[in-house]
C-alpha cells in the first residue's frame, strides 16, 4: 500500500544501529533468496535468534497489556469489590456490607427515575438516528456531484466536542433568546421551556445526540453499502423496484452485520449518556447540573453515578450503581440484538 | 425508455440532492450559528429577526474569553495531552497489532479476544476505582491523570491488528527473516512503513477523541488547571447568562479540530469507513 517496504529494508541494512541479534547478511546483495544463513555461523547466535522469536511477541504486546491491565481492566473488576463496601472518600474505615448498597439502590426512586430517563433518551435518540443514517447512506450510495463535500459536512458535527454541541444547542433551545423558540413563536406555536418538562428536555437532549452521530453512522452504512454489487440494483431497477423498496429488500439484508454492529455500539453509547444532561443542566444553574434539572427530569443513570460518586463521594454506592448500569447495558444490547436478528426473517420473505 | 429511467434513478434525482442539501444545512448550521453569536454582542441575540451574518465583534469576544477563563493554559494542556496520547496510541497499537497479526505465540487468541471483549464494556463501569487509583498515585489535578490511562486503548490495537493482517505480506517478513533480520529490525524497517496509512488514520481519530474528551478530565482536574473542554464548560455554565462568551469559547476550542478536519477530512472519512467494514 505504501512505498515498497522492501526498499527501505535494503537501504537501512548498512546502518549499525540495530540490536546485536540483527546482524545483516552482507553476502546477499539484493536479498533475493540467496541462502546466506547467518544462523549457521555460531551457536550463541542461533540461541539468540530463537530467544528473539519466542520472546519478542510478548515484549511487543506487553506495553499495551500492562497499561491496559492497570488502568483499564483492574478498575472494571475492582468496582465489584468496592460495591460491597460502605466506602467513602473521607472515611478511613470501609466496612464490608454485602449487598446493602444494592438493596438501597433498588429502594431509591431517583435510581429508577434515572433508569427511565436513560431508556427514554436512548430510544428517542437512537431509533430516528439510525433510520435517518440508513436513508442518508442510501441517498449517498450513487454517483453524485459534490460527494466529498456532502460527506465532510455530514461528519462535521462529529468533530465538534460534546461540550461545544451542548453549549450551542442550549443557546438554540433557550427559552427567551433561543432561535428555535423564535421560529416556533413566529409560526404561532408559542415558546417552549425546553428544560422544564420531562418530554421536552428528553427531546432536546435526543436532538443533540442525533445531530452529533447521524452523519457518522451514515458513513459507516455507506461503507458497507459500497461493497454490495451494483448489478443487483440495476436488475432490481429494471424490474421496476422503487428506490425505497431496494433499500428495504436488497440493501438492508446485505449489510445486516453492519446494522447489528451499529445497533450494538449505539445502544452501549446511549446507555452511558452523561455529558449532554450534565451540561444542559448547568445551563440553568450549577446546582442543577449533577441532578439533571431541578426535578431530575433528565438525570440519566451515568449522571446519577456521577452525583453519587463525585458530588457526595459515596464510592461504594456509586460502584453498585455502575454495576446495575452495566447489567442494564447487557440486557438492552441483548434485547436489541434479538430484535435486529428477527427483523431479518421478515425481510427474507 | 425503461433503460433511461434506470440510469436516471441510479444517478442523482433532484429530490436526492434536495434532501442531502437540507441535511447538510442542518449539519453545518449550528456551527455557523456559533460563529455568528461569537462575532456579535449579547444585545444582538435579542433582536428579531436575529443576525444571520457574522459581525465584527469576534476578536473583542476572544479577548474576553482569555480574560475570563485560563484558556491559554487550557489550550496548552490540551495540546500536550492530545499530542502525547496520539503518539503513544499510534506506536503501541502498531507494536501490539504487529504481534497479533503476524507473530505466532502461545495465548495469542485469548489475549486478542480479551481485547475485543473489553471494547464492548462501558468505560464508566470502572470510573470510581480509576479515580481512587488516581488519588492513591497523587495524580488528581495533574495532566498525568488524563494522559496515562489513555496511553493505550483496545480499539487502537484491534484496528492495527485488522489492518496489518491484511496489508502486510507475510512473505515480506519471511524474506527479512531469511536475510537475518531480528524481529525488532523487521518492525522498524518493514512493519512501520507498511502500517503508516492506518496509523495516520488512527492518530487523527485518537487526537480528536482526546481533544474532545470531557467527562474524565472534569472528574480528575481542577478549575485552575483545566483542559480546553473543561475550561469551556466552566465558561458556559457561569451564573451570568453570557451566550456570546460561551459560544466564542466554543469557537476557539473547536477551531483547531475543524482546521485539521478541513485539511484531512477525506482521509479521516476514509479511515472511519475502512474501519467500519471490518468492524
Amino acid at each position: 500500500m505504501a512505498s515498497p517496504p522492501g526498499g527501505s529494508l535494503r537501504t537501512a541494512t548498512p546502518s549499525p544501529g540495530g540490536p546485536p541479534a540483527a546482524q545483516s547478511s552482507p553476502g546477499g546483495p539484493s536479498g533475493t533468496g540467496t541462502p546466506a544463513h547467518p544462523r549457521a555461523a555460531s551457536g550463541w547466535r542461533s540461541r539468540l535468534h530463537r530467544l528473539d522469536r519466542q520472546a519478542s511477541p510478548y515484549a511487543y504486546v506487553a506495553p499495551f497489556f500492562l497499561l491496559f491491565a492497570a488502568f483499564g481492566v483492574f478498575p472494571l473488576i475492582y468496582t465489584a469489590w468496592v460495591s460491597l463496601h460502605d466506602w467513602n472518600l473521607l472515611s478511613s474505615d470501609n466496612p464490608f456490607i454485602g449487598l446493602d448498597n444494592y438493596k438501597a439502590l433498588f429502594a431509591d426512586g431517583y435510581f429508577w427515575n434515572a433508569a427511565f430517563n436513560t431508556l427514554s433518551i436512548g430510544v428517542l435518540s437512537a431509533v430516528p438516528q439510525l433510520l435517518l443514517a440508513l436513508v442518508l447512506a442510501h441517498l449517498l450510495n450513487r454517483p453524485l456531484r459534490a460527494q466529498t463535500l456532502f460527506r465532510i459536512t455530514l461528519l462535521l458535527p462529529n468533530v465538534t466536542s460534546v461540550v461545544a454541541v451542548v453549549v450551542i444547542f442550549s443557546q438554540l433551545f433557550g427559552r427567551d433568546f433561543g432561535l428555535i423558540n423564535m421560529v416556533l413563536d413566529w409560526l404561532g406555536f408559542g415558546r417552549i421551556n425546553w428544560q422544564a418538562g420531562v418530554a421536552t428536555s428528553h427531546v432536546a437532549i435526543a436532538v443533540m445526540i442525533m445531530w452529533r452521530w447521524t452523519g457518522y453512522n451514515a458513513l459507516i452504512y455507506l461503507a458497507a453499502m459500497q461493497a454490495v454489487p451494483r448489478e443487483i440494483y440495476e436488475a432490481a431497477t429494471l424490474d421496476g423496484a422503487s428506490s425505497l423498496k431496494q433499500l428495504w429488500g436488497i440493501t438492508l439484508p446485505m449489510i445486516r452485520p453492519t446494522v447489528i454492529f451499529t445497533v450494538i455500539v449505539t445502544t452501549i453509547g446511549s446507555m452511558q449518556i452523561i455529558a449532554e444532561p450534565l451540561l444542559f443542566g448547568a445551563q440553568v444553574s450549577n446546582g442543577a447540573a449533577a441532578t439533571g434539572g431541578t426535578d431530575r427530569q433528565f438525570q440519566t443513570l451515568a449522571l446519577y453515578l456521577y452525583e453519587k460518586g463525585f458530588r457526595s463521594f459515596e464510592f461504594g454506592y456509586a460502584s453498585a450503581a455502575a454495576w446495575m448500569m452495566f447489567l442494564l447495558v447487557v440486557v438492552v444490547v441483548a434485547f436489541n440484538y434479538l430484535v435486529v436478528r428477527r427483523m431479518r426473517g421478515g425481510l427474507d420473505v | 425508455m425503461s433503460r433511461a429511467r434506470s440510469v436516471k434513478a441510479l444517478r442523482g434525482h433532484p429530490l436526492t440532492y434536495l434532501t442531502l442539501v437540507a441535511v447538510a444545512f442542518f449539519s453545518a448550521f449550528p456551527v455557523y450559528w456559533s460563529v455568528i453569536v461569537a462575532s456579535h454582542d449579547n444585545a444582538a441575540l435579542a433582536e428579531v429577526p436575529p443576525p444571520l451574518l457574522p459581525g465584527g465583534n469576534f476578536f473583542a469576544n476572544v479577548q474576553r474569553v482569555f480574560d475570563t477563563a485560563p484558556f491559554a493554559l487550557a489550550l496548552l494542556n490540551s495540546f500536550v495531552v492530545a499530542g502525547t496520547i496520539t503518539v503513544s496510541v499510534m506506536f503501541l497499537s502498531t507494536l501490539a497489532g504487529f504481534a497479533f497479526a503476524k507473530l505466532r505465540f502461545r495465548g495469542r487468541n485469548v489475549l486478542l479476544l480479551m481485547t475485543v471483549v473489553t471494547m464492548m464494556v462501558p468505560t464508566q463501569l470502572g470510573i470510581i476505582p480509576l479515580y481512587m487509583l488516581m488519588i492513591k498515585l497523587e495524580w488528581t489535578g495533574t495532566m498525568y491523570a488524563v494522559i496515562v490511562p489513555a496511553l493505550v486503548n483496545a480499539f487502537g490495537v484491534f484496528f492495527m491488528t485488522q489492518y496489518l493482517s491484511r496489508a502486510l505480506p507475510t512473505e515480506l517478513l519471511e524474506a527479512g527473516r531469511i536475510d537475518g533480520c531480528s524481529t525488532a529490525r523487521l518492525f522498524w524497517h518493514v512493519v512501520i512503513p507498511a502500517a503508516r496509512p492506518a496509523a495516520a488514520v488512527l492518530g487523527m481519530l485518537t487526537f480528536m477523541t482526546a481533544w474532545n474528551d470531557y467527562f474524565w478530565p472534569l472528574v480528575v482536574l481542577t478549575p485552575d488547571n483545566p483542559t480546553v473542554q473543561v475550561a469551556l464548560s466552566q465558561l458556559a455554565s457561569g451564573y451570568v447568562r453570557d451566550f456570546t462568551l460561551g459560544l466564542t469559547g466554543t469557537a476557539v476550542a473547536t477551531l483547531p479540530l475543524v482546521l485539521i478536519f478541513v485539511l484531512l477530512g477525506k482521509q479521516i472519512i476514509g479511515g472511519i469507513m475502512q474501519g467500519a467494514v471490518k468492524g
